[in-house]
């Protein structure tokens, strides 16, 4: 083959360099971080409805977790998902300030939910060692605090290096990759919600 | 280095043909009292056969295989000593031994899941309605066999060893008391875990009169080596006659060391063990009522002779490093009159 | 500060020695200590992964060699049980954990981006960390061992048996929070592969023209990321029910001790699968090169390794088939264990074709690669024994079972990977090993390995169970056992015979150039060993056998070797699409960094504080494990990472 026709095959075009939103290897690694967190949950949830259909009866306390609290809550985290959305948004269209605010109103709503689970907790009538069901239900809803603590983690360190200036338009990636961790913790919650607050009412 | 080489070359056909010749030689020899291939009764005979099958069709596909890879090796190999020197080339053809291999293996699969199928069929249910409902309980290191009855005085708890009527079908419920152990009679039926918060049915049935023994097969921790099963498969009438006398209780001493050693029983042991008619009650340890109807002791571990009786009693972590039964710090005085004792539990 | 553009043009050149000279600089790690801490050179980390899981084999393999001492005869009383049970416990969890999967690892971690046509892994500081923590688990585990306190409930760790009830010691905790830390590098190291071969191979390299080595470690990783975290909860809801007094496991208060099983199992099947599948692509890259040919079926054999993941994770409860679940159930996990053997076949049959359809040049390497395929079989057919439930029922936990994971473990993974040693040691270390000493290793293996365990078979269906420390005689097991002890020790001093050679070839080897077996793919195209930037210039793919190209004449393109991107404005590498191989960006690479080295300090402060109870130190080391990570990530100029470094 003659060296025009390599120069030929061998095309030249513009690329982008670094990272650069899903085109970078981040994304990329954030999506397996999701894929096995993910799986995480499922073999959580695996393990509580496989004792809720083992037990013959008097698995579910005598008062099963209400919605009271839990539903704002849900709302909360959902409201603060899409904060994580408007700030990406922002710093899309090269908006510094949008950016900003959005990541601290979901820092805040975050930290908001966690508080709110927390008293949730404290109002149950079954603590960690009551039964199999309280061992479940705190470990797993444990587990997913654990997951929204890292992700306010994550959300603090993107609000102080979107602070510093950090990232523009294409260069956003760590936007994208973060925002996409917390949209699947939220994703999490709504199974998780699901599993404990609705499906003992389904069952009477 | 050439004469090594050539020295362990011979070695390694020689030796192997050596040990295989032996092998066979011995085997036709020894007993296997273990081996299921011996199968009896009616949940074995369709697996044993089954078993026959796949393990044809094993040895056929390995000889095949085999037979194929070093033929393909010693005629197909390259004269030259240089890899360099062997030309690269792509012939075709290749893809029919995928369509054929893949083919026929495919055959052969589906038709060892067809009988497999047909074998679990066959074996789910006994074949006639139990005439016997047995509770067998796995624990660290024996079982407890309690007989089950619609007459509540036929109920009888025993250990270890299981005796059944033969050429009859048995009901077994297995429940675990502490870890998860396995039931098994190999010459009878194929294995069933005992798991601690479930009754796992199972059935067996033995078609001629004999002794299987039955070892624990999941681990269980220290003593799992030691923890062995005889099912006595007797004559419907011996079996009755057997059962009668379980339930009697215990006859009571005959002269002056028996009733030594009954005092000696009932202080150091009746805390575990149960022997009916006196007041050693404790239901952690065996059954020994009629202790002298088995044939070993400590779940298969010993022959049922005094020596042994002696020795398991004076030291049991000596035979069973870390059995549950504690070492009493009897003196040999005692440890011979609580055996002549247990000698008598007949 | 080098200037960042948001976009550039690649620069197309040939090599020149001005350009490598440049590249050296650019990618060489610096010496000593420092260099050793902060490298994140793939190869290297490879190399660190291979020796170190060999190190791993030889401590398993002695674990081995004492047990079966104990076992030569009946009755014996060498070993007292807890011994007995450690020691087993031991050997399955070191070769299981500790050996078979990072010696695939480390190969895949050395090759693939010579295979790719790059100049490094995805993510080479998760690479650096990912072997780190492995070594970190590893020493975690053993410290309990060495202390009288390992594992002794087996690798599987049944419950009850391993709760606290039982287990009153620490045993099970270092076991526990030893298989949860160790699943962190296990993770880490399969996002990396599957970002690696999804992202950074070379233009023109297409997915139906990677090695079959790739599918292979792309269907383990993929295996990984969905299982890991199944026996990861699982240890940990048994290290929360032995410290906190939950009741997961506890079955006084309602536990459920099948729930360990299921996930631990729905993990373990999988992973035996991972195992193995790296190096059955080992052998479909190896054997073709030495039967002068590429192997046949590229396409069948490259689905069926998928094809047998796939199926692997519908067959879990084949291992639970005697715990009393209903029979219509277990029926259909029987078909799908049966079943399962189909794509092994269209492997089996691949290479036989290739072989028949070769001409075979008949080196250490290809001994080994081929006496893997009737192995493979041997295993595979008393596997398919097993699958059959009312088999199983009477062949499970007995040394058949013992017979069929050895043969699949060993056949399918120990030959395999001594083969890989024969064939790319010449590109690691620059030299050949010992061809004479190579065939004297692989008849002592091969007849060592077959003494052991073919008798064991017989063993089996002869109803010895496994697990035991001893066992009585007159139950005809006597003679099969010394002669397995027998042959255990003859594989062992095969194994030696390897170590030997490995030894004496790294010093008086004969030396290799680039290409000493005439092979096809990338790796044999750049010098041996590699410098450390891989390759001068990307490689523009044009076939599956990019060497081989203008001797199969399959087409008029030609891999281009010699002019090709440069991509040397500091450590760069190409990223692709993901089906064609399709130039798509730029990316950059992070120099040497501490981080990884720092962050599993922390983590193992973190786990080890947790065994201890220490809840302050256990904090402090979250915080560490927090702070390193930050580190770590914060944004980098230098990788593209912000706004000034050119944006839009």
């Amino acid at each position: 083959m003659t060296e025009m026709a390599l120069k030929g095959a061998l095309a030249q075009p513009r690329v982008p360099v670094g990272s650069i939103r899903r085109r970078g290897t981040g994304w990329w690694g954030v999506l397996t971080l999701i894929l096995t967190e993910g799986s995480l949950f499922a073999y959580l949830l695996f393990s509580y409805y496989y004792f809720a259909l083992q037990s013959s009866s008097g698995f579910l306390p005598d008062k099963p977790p209400s919605i009271a609290l839990s539903l704002p809550n849900t709302a909360i985290l959902l409201l603060s998902s899409g904060a994580v959305w408007w700030a990406d948004a922002g710093v899309r269209r090269g908006r510094q300030r949008q950016l900003v605010i959005g990541l601290a109103i979901a820092l805040v709503l975050g930290i908001a939910f966690v508080s709110v689970q927390l008293v949730e907790w404290s109002s149950q009538t079954f603590a960690l060692r009551t039964s199999q069901y309280g061992s479940l239900f705190y470990t797993i809803t444990g587990f997913h605090m654990a997951h929204v603590i890292v992700g306010l983690l994550v959300l603090a360190a993107l609000l102080v290096w979107s602070a510093l200036g950090y990232f523009a338009g294409r260069r956003s990636a760590p936007i994208l990759i973060g925002g996409a961790y917390w949209h699947f913790v939220d994703a999490v919650w709504l199974a998780v919600f699901f599993t404990f607050y609705i499906t003992p009412y389904l069952r009477r | 280095m050439r004469r090594i080489e050539r020295l362990f070359r011979t070695l390694y056909f020689a030796v192997p043909a050596v040990l295989w010749s032996v092998t066979p030689l011995q085997c036709a020899l020894a007993d296997f009292p273990v081996s299921y291939l011996h199968g009896n009764g009616s949940k074995a005979y369709p697996v044993v056969s089954l078993t026959w099958g796949l393990l044809a069709i094993s040895f056929i596909v390995i000889v095949i295989v085999g037979a194929l890879l070093t033929w393909g090796i010693i005629a197909k190999r390259a004269r030259a000593r240089d890899i360099a020197a062997t030309p690269v080339g792509r012939s075709g053809g290749g893809t029919q031994w995928l369509i054929w291999g893949t083919g026929i293996s495919t055959v052969a699969l589906f038709g060892s899941l067809v009988w497999t199928v047909a074998v679990l069929a066959d074996i789910n249910g006994p074949p006639s309605k139990p005439t016997v409902t047995i509770e067998i309980t796995g624990q660290q290191w024996w079982w407890r066999a309690r007989y089950l009855s619609d007459d509540v005085s036929r109920i009888v708890t025993t250990a270890n060893e299981i005796h059944i009527p033969a050429g009859q079908p048995v009901r077994i419920k297995l429940i675990g008391a502490d870890v998860i152990h396995s039931f098994w009679v190999p010459a009878l039926t194929g294995k069933t875990d005992t798991i601690p918060g479930q009754t796992n049915t199972m059935w067996l049935e033995a078609d001629k009169p004999g002794i299987y023994r039955g070892p624990c097969t999941e681990y269980c921790g220290a003593q799992h080596a030691h923890m062995t099963a005889f099912v006595v498969a007797d004559p419907p009438d011996v079996f009755k006659a057997w059962w009668d006398g379980q339930i009697a209780p215990a006859s009571a001493p005959a002269d002056e060391q028996e009733a030594r050693g009954q005092v000696g029983f009932v202080f150091h042991c009746g805390a575990c063990h149960t022997v009916r008619g006196t007041e050693a009650g404790g239901t952690v340890a065996p059954e020994l009522t009629h202790l002298m109807t088995r044939k070993t002791i400590a779940a298969g571990t010993l022959d049922n002779i005094p020596s042994n009786l002696a020795g398991w009693i004076a030291n049991p972590q000596g035979v069973k490093p870390g059995t549950n039964m504690p070492a009493p710090g009897l003196s040999g005085q005692e440890v011979a009159d609580i055996t002549a004792y247990l000698e008598t539990l007949r | 500060m080098t200037t960042l553009d948001i976009e550039r043009r690649p620069e197309i050149a040939k090599v020149s020695e001005a350009e490598r000279a440049r590249l050296l600089k650019i990618w060489e790690t610096r010496p000593g200590l420092a260099g050793f801490l902060s490298t994140v050179d793939h190869k290297e980390i490879g190399l660190r992964y291979i020796v170190t899981a060999f190190i791993f084999l030889i401590l398993g393999g002695a674990e081995a060699l004492v047990m079966r001492v104990q076992l030569a005869r009946p009755e014996q009383s060498l070993l007292t049980p807890e011994q007995y049970n450690q020691l087993f416990s031991m050997h399955g969890m070191t070769m299981i954990f500790l050996y078979a999967l990072p010696v695939l690892s480390g190969f895949s971690n050395y090759l693939w981006p010579l295979l790719l046509g790059a100049r490094d892994m995805a993510f080479p500081r998760l690479n650096a960390f990912s072997y780190w923590i492995y070594v970190a688990a590893g020493i975690f585990m053993y410290a309990g061992f060495s202390i009288g306190a390992g594992p002794n409930d087996g690798w599987f760790n049944y419950v009850p048996y391993a709760s606290r009830q039982f287990n009153p010691g620490m045993n099970m905790d270092f076991y526990a929070l030893g298989m949860i830390f160790l699943g962190i590098s296990t993770s880490v190291g399969a996002a990396n592969f599957i970002v690696t071969v999804l992202r950074t191979r070379a233009p023109g390299m297409s997915i139906n023209r990677l090695p079959i080595l790739i599918w292979g470690t792309l269907t383990a990783s993929a295996a990984n990321i969905l299982v890991v975290p199944a026996v990861s909860l699982a240890f940990f809801l048994l290290w929360m029910d032995r410290q906190f007094g939950t009741h997961f496991f506890d079955v006084a208060n309602g536990g459920q001790p099948l729930l360990w099983q299921h996930l631990f199992w729905i993990f373990g099947h999988p992973w035996v699968y991972a195992i193995v599948l790296p190096a059955m692509g080992m052998v479909s890259d190896g054997l073709p090169v030495f039967c002068r040919r590429p192997i046949v079926g590229y396409t069948p054999v490259a689905l069926s390794t998928v094809a047998t993941m796939v199926l692997g994770f519908g067959v879990w409860v084949h291992h639970m088939f005697a715990t009393g679940m209903p029979n219509l159930a277990l029926s259909f996990f029987s078909g799908a264990s049966i079943v399962i053997a189909v794509p092994s076949a269209v492997a089996v049959f691949a290479w036989l074709a290739t072989i028949w359809s070769g001409r075979p040049v008949i080196t250490t390497a290809f001994l080994f690669f081929a006496s893997m395929v009737a192995l493979f079989v041997i295993g595979g057919v008393s596997g398919f024994m097993t699958g059959s439930l009312p088999v199983d029922w009477q062949l499970t936990d007995t040394y058949f079972v013992v017979a069929h994971l050895h043969y699949v473990l060993i056949g399918i993974n120990v030959f395999p990977v001594v083969g890989a040693l024969y064939f790319w040691f010449p590109k690691f270390t620059g030299r050949m090993l010992d061809e004479r000493l190579g065939q004297l290793n692989f008849w002592t293996m091969f007849v060592g390995f077959n003494v052991a365990f073919l008798p064991m078979h017989l063993t089996g269906l002869w109803g010895m169970p496994r697990r035991v420390y001893t066992y009585p005689e007159g139950m005809g097991w006597d003679w099969l056992n010394l002669i397995t002890s027998a042959g255990s020790f003859l594989f062992a001093l095969g194994v030696l015979l390897l170590i030997v050679n490995i030894a004496v070839s790294l010093r008086r080897g004969k030396f290799a150039g680039a290409n000493p077996w005439d092979a096809p793919t990338l790796e044999w195209a750049v010098p041996s060993p590699p410098p450390p930037y891989n390759f001068d210039v990307i490689p523009h793919v044009a076939s599956r056998h990019p060497l081989w190209e203008d001797r199969l004449e399959e087409s008029e393109a030609r891999t281009s070797l010699t002019e090709g991107y440069l991509l040397d404005h500091g450590r760069e590498t190409i990223g692709t699409t993901p089906m064609d191989g399709d130039i798509d960006l730029i990316l950059k690479m992070p120099e040497d960094s501490y981080a990884p080295f720092a962050l599993t300090v922390a983590v193992a402060a973190f786990f080890v504080a947790l065994l201890l109870h220490w809840w302050w130190l256990a904090a402090a080391g979250g915080l560490l494990t927090v702070g390193a990570i930050m580190v770590w990530l914060w944004p980098e100029h230098d990788l593209g990472q912000t706004a000034d470094a050119g944006h839009d």
